[in-house]
């Protein structure tokens, strides 16, 4: 039997968990002699005061949705996917090949094949350790991993010799044409009158992260395919008995992954105009955090990932303005992630104790 | 409920072995223990019979310091004791042999007797003292196994004395069998009264938990029922019958007979020629198999468990490789390669009841009417389009299907984990059986299922065999194969050792053909015709 209602699972235990690693973040500012509600005040001026910072919350965070969901649906296959960073980097790599290759004239050309061309590398990045999961038991955890350190290397090796410009000093591609540039949400809004700061990356990948929230709801809750990676994901043994291919499930589950974060590129290396290093900032792993925030529900990832979005943001305002060290902003984070992510059950049982001393005082239901 | 004191048969100066008072536990809504009052007076054997889910093994988990009682008190031998963890039971003097041994395989029986329970740092003279205390226990109670085997190399009921040796070995005076004779051959099952009558003459105290009724009038002195969590009854087994416990574990009577009339069988649906399974580890599993199912007879297959039948099921059910040759109403089937999976063999009209419902039949976390397409959800009539399914037809569909099969509560929208074990076993044949299957598949149909759902369990296979329908049924359960099956296959090792008729049969011939003895003096009728008319045996108690 259920011990907590559902809405209670889905939303009071991230409450408490956010609301536990704000308490511990503020002890620690307060350990090194400043002042938290200061600092929390700062974080929340600092994004939603302006509507720059707020852009660059929604900038991370269509960020975080990408790399969230590509976690969330291999989760639902009960697969481990923490190569999200490898992942997208290699989607970066497709992308910044798409806008290389092709002089577009108009960012609605560029955009399909873009996205197109970060859903194949980032597929394909996730392919083989799927391969090796599926054939040769090889654990997707260890060789995810493997492969995010891979993909770095390969970047660097890829931007220092190949994809640097002649004369250039900068491990950088060339600058992309303006024909890629996608509209931002200032011009987005700019069209309907409303006014937004034209200096926030956020743009239009950022609906195309919630309609990807949108699609990936549709696909685990109402398709066949669906209902087969989470039948599998849930048993195995059960799913072998319906004569659901373990191979089949595990090859698409993380090629669907792979692509979802392969998408992320679209963002960050389009907005950014060229492809670095390190074009990922670690959204691939705070995506691992995002999903099991989010429960695996896209919706939960979009909230999970507005979050994300704003710690950032908020963490990079704290920094700018205040003593607190840059270090201690990814602290902050941390805890986050581990109060979420790890420390679920530390929140979980204290509140179903609760939960059932109400339930006792009522007279028995059943 | 006091006047459980007045029980047990001794002079009430002997202070029970155990004494428990009013304890009552919860699970969320669930109440698994309500108000429990129960004595066992030393040097008994006291029965606890109760349906699954009834609570049995919740109160032994309190008793051995797995749960914490919501209230309550415990007496050992008089003295209020409390029990937070299973570290106080033992040192209360209570051992616990599970149904599920806990042993480490690859260590030796004097290892993993003395295991957790080392005097200290040096295993050598822990180990010479468990030495000695075996060879004094084997030649006092018919204990014996030998000190150095591994327990990979022991057979089951070995393995289970070797239970009973822990317990002994941390100086338990209170032994408590949870379900023991469930893996266990009807001769090796008796070896284990006699040793415990042994015990309960030493003066030892041993708790027997069980819902099997022949197994409590043959070995206890007094008998506890239990029914939805309450302690319905105390009895002394002398005073008592079969079938008064069977009423006092239900709240009714039961039928304990399966209605039906002779089989009428026609021709031959499942024919099964020389198949044989070859394990991971290169164990042949199956060494052989032929036998043969017609439309509208039910062959039972017999056999402990663990003696290939699960292996038989998986194959016939397209989720394990073998070779050799299967056919369905005439039509080859492939035992490996793409079309040999659960998909193809549905497609064939292969249903299948598998025997263990939580890892294989059902998806505990999923609704009723998600459960209720699986291994079906790629049939036309689920979908919507090419990529969507139809939830709304699955759900519909589903209501209804739970209404034929009296699955209580009704809700579609529940997750299965929440049913009980009978009713999620009617999911899943639900499922099975409305899809008119040629041939339906199943394993331990009633297992872990009430008394109440036994019966429509049964009922709906018969009716099934009656549309003429071939049904092959695997069950430990020796009751359920002699009242349900038209035919008896018995299984060992991987083999079958013979087929009867259950009119021409007997418990005690089967189970001497389950542990492997085929010279039971009788002829195999293995070649006879179903036109036979079938006695109905009922079920020994």
């Amino acid at each position: 039997m259920d011990v907590m209602p559902k809405w209670a699972d889905a939303f009071l235990i991230p409450l408490f968990s956010i609301l536990l690693a704000f308490v511990i973040s503020a002890l620690v500012i307060l350990a090194i002699g400043e002042d938290p509600i200061a600092a929390l005040k700062l974080m929340i001026e600092g994004t939603f005061g302006r509507s720059e910072g707020f852009g660059y919350m929604l900038f991370f965070a269509t960020n975080y949705m990408f790399t969230g969901l590509a976690v969330a649906v291999a989760f639902h296959a009960r697969l481990f996917n923490i190569g999200g960073e490898g992942q997208a980097t290699l989607g970066g790599l497709g992308v910044a090949l798409v806008c290389l290759s092709v002089p577009w004239p108009h960012w609605t050309l560029a955009l399909p094949f873009a996205l197109l061309g970060g859903a194949l590398f980032g597929a394909a990045w996730a392919i083989i350790p799927a391969y090796l999961q599926a054939k040769r038991g090889s654990h997707i955890v260890i060789t995810t991993i493997m492969f995010n350190f891979i993909s770095s290397a390969l970047m660097v090796y890829l931007l220092v010799e190949v994809l640097k410009p002649e004369g250039s000093m900068d491990p950088t591609s060339a600058r992309f044409v303006d024909g890629t540039n996608l509209p931002r949400l200032s011009d987005i809004l700019g069209f309907f009158g409303i006014p937004f700061s034209s200096a926030a990356p956020v743009n239009i990948s950022f609906f195309i992260a919630l309609l990807a929230c949108y699609l990936i709801w549709l696909l685990i809750w109402r398709t066949r395919l669906g209902y087969e990676i989470r039948a599998y994901g849930q048993s195995e043994s059960a799913a072998s008995y319906a004569g659901i291919s373990p191979t089949r499930i595990i090859m698409i589950a993380m090629i669907i992954s792979g692509a979802l974060a392969g998408c992320m590129a679209i963002n960050s290396v389009m907005a950014a105009e060229r492809l670095v290093l390190n074009s990922v900032e670690g959204a691939g792993f705070i995506g691992i955090a995002v999903a099991l925030m989010g429960r695996s529900h896209p919706f939960g990832i979009v909230l999970a990932a507005l979050l994300f979005g704003f710690l950032v943001q908020g963490g990079a305002e704290i920094d700018f303005w205040t003593s607190i060290p840059r270090e201690l902003v990814v602290v902050i984070q941390a805890l986050v992630i581990l109060f979420t992510g790890a420390l679920d059950n530390m929140v979980r049982m204290p509140l179903e104790r609760l939960f059932l001393m109400f339930r006792r005082k009522k007279p028995e239901g059943s | 409920m006091s006047d459980g004191n007045e029980q047990g048969g001794r002079p009430d100066t002997v202070a029970p072995a155990i004494e428990l008072r009013g304890i009552s536990k919860a699970f969320g809504p669930v109440q698994a223990n309500k108000d429990i009052a129960i004595r066992v007076m030393p040097g008994t054997i006291h029965g606890i019979i109760g349906e699954n889910g009834a609570g049995k093994s919740t109160l032994m988990s309190i008793l051995y310091g797995f749960y914490k009682a919501d209230r309550g008190e415990i007496f050992i031998s008089g003295k209020k004791t409390e029990i937070p963890d299973s570290q106080a039971a033992i040192a209360a003097g209570i051992g616990m042999v599970f149904q599920h041994f806990k042993l480490v395989e690859n260590f030796s029986v004097l290892e993993n007797v003395v295991l957790g329970a080392e005097d200290g740092a040096r295993l050598k003279p822990s180990l010479a003292k468990a030495r000695l205390l075996l060879t004094d226990l084997a030649k006092e109670y018919e204990l014996n196994v030998k000190p150095d085997a591994l327990i990979e190399d022991l057979s089951v009921g070995y393995q289970q004395r070797v239970e009973i040796l822990k317990a002994l070995y941390r100086k338990a005076d209170i032994l408590i069998l949870d379900e023991p004779t469930g893996v266990l051959t009807p001769s090796e099952a008796d070896h284990l009264f006699r040793i415990l009558k042994g015990l309960r003459d030493e003066g030892k105290t041993i708790i027997l938990i069980t819902h099997k009724l022949r197994e409590i009038m043959d070995v206890t002195d007094t008998v506890s029922v239990m029914r939805r969590g309450e302690m319905t009854a105390t009895v002394k087994t002398a005073e008592t019958s079969p079938e008064e416990l069977a009423e006092l574990m239900v709240g009714r009577k039961v039928l304990l007979r399966v209605d039906k009339k002779p089989a009428t069988p026609y021709a031959s649906v499942l024919e099964v020629e020389n198949l044989r399974v070859v394990d991971e580890n290169g164990v042949e599993r199956l060494k052989g198999i032929d036998l043969q199912v017609r439309g509208g007879e039910i062959l039972g297959i017999a056999g402990v468990a663990g003696n290939g039948q699960s292996e038989l099921l998986h194959v016939l059910g397209g989720y394990m490789n073998g070779t050799g040759n299967i056919r369905v109403n005439g039509n080859e089937i492939d035992l490996t390669g793409k079309h040999s999976d659960g998909q193809s063999r549905r497609e064939r009209g292969i249903a299948h009841v598998p025997e263990d419902r939580h890892r294989e039949g059902l998806i505990l976390d999923f609704f009723a009417w998600e459960n209720m397409i699986f291994g079906y959800h790629q049939a036309p009539e689920y979908q919507k389009s090419r990529w969507f399914m139809d939830n709304n037809a699955i759900k519909q569909a589903t209501a209804e299907k739970m209404e034929r099969f009296d699955v209580r509560p009704p809700i579609t929208g529940l997750t299965a984990k929440n049913f009980s074990g009978g009713n999620q076993q009617k999911i899943v044949l639900a499922r099975e059986i409305e899809r008119d299957p040629e041939l339906l598949l199943v394993g331990q149909p009633t297992r872990g299922v009430d008394i109440g759902a036994i019966e429509f369990i049964h009922q709906q296979i018969v009716a099934l065999r009656d549309k003429g329908k071939a049904i092959l049924l695997v069950s430990v359960e020796l009751d359920e194969i002699m009242s349900l099956a038209d035919r008896i296959a018995v299984m060992f090792d991987g083999q079958i050792m013979g087929e009867r008729l259950p009119s021409e049969t007997d418990e005690r011939e089967l189970g001497m053909l389950m542990a492997g003895i085929t010279d039971t003096g009788r002829a195999d009728t293995a070649s006879s015709t179903g036109a036979q008319r079938v006695d109905n045996p009922g079920i020994g108690v």
